[in-house]
């Protein structure tokens, strides 16, 4: 198996990780990292398969796509942790689960 | 405790379990080899004086997304702004710091800049640009804040705005100046086109910097009057 497959298999799986831990966790800051982990497979995707170039120097497009997501990615993680923290001092909670109410009550 | 509603963690384990399939075989089923687009890019970027294929998809043939792309950060450092609950007063986030951590920092941050400025310079033709001098920027912003300086009484909270905003204005009108001359948006005109991605580069440099540093310091908690009752 080449090289590139295993980078692009990988981030498929890193993927698949983030989007069930951004389902199954309840808790705020959990979520915001599954993001993360979905941005980050995205990443090595496109990292992977822009290297299958005959010639073996990696197709500059791709790079230049991560290079964009990558400050996105910074941008989207800035604003959730400053939503996160702002609903923490608001409510006290960290969590977002929709059972709480009845737990507590 | 409340029970867990049956299948909710089956549900989301398919999900994940099924995205994986899906994504792999999508993945196996591309053909092995593909030269994508790097050849055209490698000889259009040659004859337009920018010989770091990156740096110019980034600022020459899909200038496009850059743009959005600063716009995205400039939307989110204001949103960040608009949720802060402290002013921004110009007090140190951290205590002075002891020796050691103030002489790395006194030595470290002019070669943080020096770096960068390599960066923006080199950009055009070797690994480099303005994405990664901000970064550095950014990170020796947030060096300086988390040991303790804070910006100068000068420097007020307009001059910050501009800093922030400059590059994507900038941006904005070397791009939209072309299609009042009737051509294409981002069309940079040929003898300048160097120069033109050099400046461009440059002041978004400072203005990722800026704002990296102000997405840190907006979000971050004050130092003694934070706490809560």
């Amino acid at each position: 198996m080449s090289s590139h497959l295993v980078y692009a298999l990988v981030g498929g799986l890193l993927f698949s990780i983030g989007t069930y831990g951004l389902i199954v966790r309840p808790h705020m800051i959990h979520k915001i990292i599954s993001t993360n982990f979905m941005g980050s497979g995205v990443f090595l995707v496109l990292i992977g398969l822009g290297n299958r170039t005959p010639s073996g120097v990696p197709d500059p497009v791709p790079q230049a796509m991560v290079l964009t997501g990558i400050v996105v990615t910074v941008a989207l993680t800035a604003l959730s942790l400053a939503i996160a923290k702002r609903y923490f001092s608001l409510t006290g909670r960290g969590d977002i689960s929709e059972h709480r109410e009845e737990r507590v009550g | 405790m409340r029970d867990r509603l049956p299948g909710s963690q089956l549900i989301p384990l398919v999900t994940g379990a099924g995205l994986f399939a899906l994504v792999t075989r999508a993945i196996l089923s591309l053909p092995g080899e593909s030269a994508g687009l790097s050849v055209r890019v490698t000889e259009t970027a040659a004859e337009n004086g920018i010989s770091n294929v990156v740096t110019a998809v980034l600022l020459d043939f899909r200038g496009y997304d850059t743009l959005l792309e600063i716009a995205v950060l400039m939307l989110v450092t204001v949103a960040v702004f608009s949720l802060r609950e402290t002013t921004m007063s110009p007090t140190p986030l951290s205590e002075r710091p002891g020796p050691v951590l103030g002489a790395l920092t006194r030595t470290v941050i002019p070669v943080m800049l020096l770096v960068a400025g390599h960066f923006v310079w080199i950009g055009s033709s070797r690994p480099g640009g303005a994405f990664q001098a901000g970064a550095v920027i950014g990170a020796a912003g947030i060096l300086l804040a988390l040991s303790g300086y804070s910006r100068p009484k000068w420097v007020g909270p307009r001059a910050i705005s501009w800093v922030l905003s400059i590059g994507l204005l900038v941006f904005v009108g070397v791009a939209v100046y072309p299609v009042l001359l009737g051509e294409e948006l981002l069309q940079y005109p040929a003898e300048s086109r160097k120069a033109l991605i050099l400046v461009i580069e440059a002041l978004l440099t400072l203005s990722i910097g800026a704002s990296l540093v102000s997405l840190f310091i907006a979000s971050a908690s004050p130092r003694v009057q934070g706490d809560r009752e």
